[in-house]
């Protein structure tokens, strides 16, 4: 009883590194999860039909997605054609199941209260667990983007980038340039991720978050396709995403893309505040 | 240790280094459900403390509560001497808990989920996390199916694999919610071995549990909960010598020896239905006062004993349908 009442009174040695091996724990369990994985594979099914479609029949005249016409003359553009292609609903549908299942996956399944008493803070789970749905969809946007590339170095060969504003750029420039839309709409995206984690901090029911999520991606495109509501439209959270085309001028508008994803960063911001707060006061009954 | 008294105080004076769970108070509401209700849990440090209860008596949620998952609506929590929630960080590391269930993800394996958990732990040693998840595997004999999925374990396994994860680091309290639900009874003497080594070891557990009969085997203290409310409480030779025991009076003069033993102040004095027997609770009598009472009277004794109930009766009388189960 003695060494009992001795070791009450120190507090037991915390190892450096322990977020880290959280957050690397978290991603494990997210990537190492079939459905996860099965998403990432149908959504890099895509660029290659895209690739594929276009190379058998070349496409004419206007229809089709943005940056369709120019896939044949360089490869690089079935990756803004991938994109844009996955950006309305592809891309939030798999989000919204990763970041849906994050908190309600555990509490549904119980695992929440063994996590908390561990004890993992509930400050520092919801890092792990954003961090983690963040990483899922950074994944997702270079899977598309890669598979792109691949794709159409293979069918079409990589070339110097004619851009939008009629320039043209070397090849690196253009890839320099194509990082830059993937970035811009992993960004984007984690409006939308934030969402879905505050929604999943509201249930134990990981497939209504689930819905929830993509039903308020799907809700602010439907507002943002109604004319008579364009007062709202540049605060929607969709309202922007498609705007990487701007990345493709020569003289790029800076200013406007700070401004658009500051839009999504204060999506993010406020919805993971609401999820602390949800979180922080929680009574973990499942 | 002889500070856990039987009535439950509203402040008791032993001091908090000596108790591994000290709760004053303890309250919480489910909308107009009233689940715990004044709870003063006292658990001395190297304690085996069965938490006995039936369903929906407010255990789990007292547990819940003890381990900063469900805030209380009032009263205080005291968990290895450090105030809770409040010194979650500081208390937490040193409680292995089950509660309610083991819960694990389903398409990983067990070794998996262990690892899963070991990396959250903030206080895990990264280089000796293969070597505690092995240990700990083998502690509740799980070393052979450690790769399969959890989906695929049966539901003994499962409850083993919790109790794994509660023996990932070495624990000073160690908190069991139905920890041999769903084992068979080999399952269940090992469960109640590893809790007898591990109390030995000097760890407190605090056991729930519908298995009266386990709990009588192994615990210490006992507590007993019913309606939100904690009943009893205290050393399990304290709480089953509580008053409770019931003196039965063989004699064909039934009617006189009731009103001998009502004239003595025992209650709930009963005539045995068909037979020549009266039963009484014997509360602070001495049984011989009763003996004497019953000859000077002139009634014919033929025989006189003294039944201690058990744990269960005790657990029926308290929690369930009054004494019909002992007349």
């Amino acid at each position: 009883m003695s060494s009992a009442d001795v070791s009450l009174a120190l507090p037991r040695r915390r190892y450096p590194g322990a977020f880290w091996r959280l957050y690397k724990g978290e991603v494990r369990l997210i990537l190492g999860r079939r459905r996860n994985e099965a998403l990432l594979a149908v959504i890099s099914i895509v660029p290659i039909l895209i690739g594929i479609a276009v190379y058998v029949s070349t496409p004419r005249g206007g229809d089709g997605p943005p940056f369709l016409q120019q896939i044949t003359g360089n490869g690089l553009f079935l990756v803004f054609t991938a994109l844009t292609v996955c950006l309305p609903l592809f891309l939030p549908l798999i989000i919204g199941v990763v970041a849906g299942d994050s908190i309600a996956g555990e509490a549904g399944s119980g695992t929440l209260r063994y996590l908390l008493t561990l004890p993992v803070t509930r400050r520092r789970l919801l890092a792990a667990k954003t961090l983690g749905v963040l990483t899922y969809t950074a994944a997702a946007v270079l899977t598309v983007s890669l598979v792109g590339l691949i794709t159409g170095a293979v069918l079409f060969g990589l070339h110097d980038v004619t851009l939008l504003s009629g320039d043209t750029v070397s090849l690196a420039n253009g890839l320099v340039r194509a990082l830059g839309v993937a970035a811009y709409v992993i960004v984007a995206l984690f409006g939308l991720a934030s969402v879905g984690v505050f929604i999943s901090t509201l249930t134990e029911n990981a497939i209504a978050a689930m819905a929830s999520t993509v039903g308020f991606a799907v809700f602010c495109l439907v507002l943002d396709a109604v004319p008579q509501l364009h007062a709202i439209h540049p605060i929607l959270l969709t309202h922007n995403w498609l705007a990487f085309g701007e990345l493709l001028r020569s003289s790029v508008d800076g200013t406007a893309l700070v401004r658009w994803s500051l839009l999504h960063l204060s999506y993010a911001a406020v919805f993971l505040s609401l999820a602390y707060a949800r979180l922080q006061t929680k009574d973990i009954t499942s | 240790m002889t500070a856990t008294a039987t009535t439950v105080a509203p402040s008791l004076p032993a001091p908090p280094d000596d108790l591994a769970i000290r709760t004053v108070g303890l309250t919480r509401h489910f909308g107009r459900q009233l689940a715990v209700d004044g709870v003063d849990l006292v658990v001395p440090t190297g304690a085996v403390y069965g938490f006995l209860g039936p369903n929906g008596s407010g255990k789990t949620t007292t547990i819940r509560m003890l381990l900063g998952l469900l805030s209380a609506d009032s009263g205080e929590i005291d968990v290895l001497g450090k105030p809770m929630p409040r010194a979650l960080s500081d208390v937490l590391p040193r409680v292995g808990a089950l509660i309610e269930g083991p819960a694990f993800h389903p398409y990983l394996s067990g070794a998996a989920n262990l690892r899963r958990l070991d990396v959250s732990d903030a206080t895990a040693d990264p280089a000796t996390s293969a070597e505690r998840i092995d240990q700990a595997l083998a502690r509740v004999g799980l070393t052979a199916a450690a790769g399969k999925k959890y989906r695929n374990y049966s539901l003994g396994m499962k409850q083993r694999l919790g109790l794994a994860a509660a023996l990932l680091q070495p624990r000073d309290l160690l908190v069991l919610d139905e920890p041999t639900n769903g084992l068979d009874p080999q399952g269940t003497r090992e469960v109640r071995h590893l809790v007898r080594d591990l109390a030995s070891d000097g760890t407190t557990v605090l056991v729930s549990s519908h298995l009266l009969s386990e709990v009588e085997q192994i615990a210490t203290h006992v507590g007993i909960m019913a309606g939100g409310r904690l009943l009893r409480q205290g050393t399990l030779t304290e709480v089953l010598a509580d008053g409770t025991a019931v003196i039965r009076v063989s004699t064909p003069d039934t009617a006189d020896v009731r009103r001998v033993l009502e004239g003595l102040g025992l209650t709930e004095v009963v005539i045995g239905a068909g037979e020549d027997l009266v039963s009484a609770r014997l509360g602070d009598v001495a049984t011989e006062r009763v003996a004497a009472a019953v000859v000077e009277s002139g009634a014919r004794l033929r025989g006189l004993a003294v039944v201690r109930p058990d744990l269960e009766d005790l657990f029926v009388s308290l929690t369930g349908e009054g004494f019909d189960v002992l007349g």
